[in-house]
């Protein structure tokens, strides 16, 4: 009653149309500014932040999944290796065992060889050395006994000196 | 007691229609009210164009203030009421949301003192475009007549029951929704305002008494004016989600197949 005398007393649940026009039109251009303009590149946004956030998983996963790969691949590798090794080792000792069992079988050919030849040696040196002396005291004992009997057999002085004779010129022919 | 009070101090008591109504500025183009819209859509075109000018993957203050206000329209009304289909609403749901929050907070700030949205011309322009949006995407998707059957005839109820259940069924789908969308926002701001006029003007004249008495309660007034402040920047802000929420309401039950 005070305030209301400036204006038309309005009733607040009738609509005064300018408002309507002057609301409509506000509203359009805030809606045509914000959606034109704004809100595209605000869910562009939100769309990249989402993509950012999961790819960034995603590429962890991946490169997760890589490295256990990779581990894995070193692991066979590393197992491989090590039964190589071992297969290495086993086939050097099986070796070196071979080679031992062989040289030694050798060096005792090698020495019975020798000991054979030196024995036959030995055989066919007697069997000269005999044959040799079997000639010789052939001859010394006609040699001796020529001598005894051509000497005069009275005289045991003599005939004691012709056997020291022999045996002095058997000595000689032993020494030279 | 009142009367006399006020007829002393010239103070415009009681609070009435005639306070929403203030004489225009210059014609009834530029009012106080048309003027506040305009700020409205100046300070929200200037905030987003000015925080969305070079947007960031990782956001700069503006920016996160921006998103955070569309991540929460997008996330939790549209996505919550429509599900997927929701998402491409977001920016209007974001531009409507924004645009009822910073009307319904010109009511507690301090200059304004009201919000335009207690000038039903506005909650109607607001409620309208919801109207006309849900009932042409129900059109649209389902066509004409399935749409009607789908929003005026409840299956399996006997066949009798539609004489009464069909003009219920219209009047909630196609006079209630739109109505109430308009008229909730437009109370809760009108109450609002009149509710601060009430304490704060209240405790002005009763501090214009000669009795010291009813002086000194002026001041629990003026607590209840401030406490009632608080109280309509929350009904603010509440008011903008609930209008958005039951936009995106709507319009969900327009895309949906079956009642």
């Amino acid at each position: 009653m005070y305030v209301a005398a400036e204006g038309v007393e309005h009733h607040p649940l009738v609509p005064i149309w300018q408002e309507l026009v002057v609301g409509s039109i506000a509203f359009a251009l805030l809606c045509f500014v914000l959606m034109k303009f704004v809100m595209p590149r605000m869910e562009a946004m939100y769309q990249a932040r989402v993509d950012a956030i999961e790819g960034g998983l995603k590429r962890a996963e991946a490169a997760q999944a890589e490295a256990n790969q990779l581990l894995e691949q070193y692991r066979a590798q590393l197992a491989e290796v090590r039964t190589e090794a071992a297969r290495i080792r086993d086939d050097a000792r099986a070796d070196a065992e071979s080679i031992r069992t062989e040289i030694l079988a050798k060096a005792r050919e090698e020495s019975d060889r020798i000991i054979a030849a030196g024995r036959e040696s030995l055989a066919v040196e007697r069997q000269t050395i005999v044959r040799e002396l079997r000639a010789e005291v052939g001859g010394l004992a006609v040699d001796l006994a020529s001598r005894i009997v051509g000497e005069s057999l009275a005289d045991e002085a003599r005939r004691k000196g012709t056997v020291e004779r022999f045996l002095t010129d058997l000595e000689s022919a032993g020494a030279r | 007691m009142s009367g006399q009070l006020v007829a002393a101090e010239g103070l415009p008591w009681p609070p009435s229609v005639g306070d929403f109504y203030p004489p225009d500025l210059a014609g009834p183009w530029v009012t106080k009210f048309t003027l506040m819209v305009w700020l409205a859509v100046g300070i929200l075109i200037i905030f987003f164009m000015a925080s969305y000018r070079n947007p960031k993957l990782v956001p700069s203050k503006g920016q996160w203030y921006a998103e955070s206000i569309y991540g929460l329209v997008r996330d939790n009304i549209a996505r919550e009421q429509m599900g997927k289909d929701g998402i491409r609403f977001a920016p209007y749901f974001t531009v409507l949301f924004c645009f009822i929050a910073v009307t319904n907070l010109f009511g507690v700030t301090p200059g304004l003192q009201i919000s335009p949205n207690s000038h039903i011309a506005f909650p109607i322009v607001l409620a309208a475009i919801t109207y006309v949006m849900y009932l042409y995407i129900g059109v649209r998707k389902q066509g004409l007549g399935r749409y009607l059957k789908q929003s005026l005839i409840i299956p399996g109820v006997p066949w009798p029951m539609h004489f009464l259940l069909i003009p219920i069924e219209f009047l909630q789908n196609f006079i209630n929704r739109p109505v109430t969308l308009a008229v909730r926002l437009f109370a809760n701001m009108f109450a609002g305002h009149l509710i601060l006029l009430v304490f704060t003007v209240g405790g002005f004249v009763m501090l214009a008494s000669d009795n010291i008495f009813i002086q000194a309660t002026s001041i629990f007034s003026f607590l209840m004016a401030i406490l009632m402040a608080f109280f309509e920047v929350l009904v603010a802000l509440l008011q903008a989600y609930v209008f958005v929420t039951l936009t995106a309401n709507y319009i969900g039950t327009s895309l949906a197949d079956g009642h």
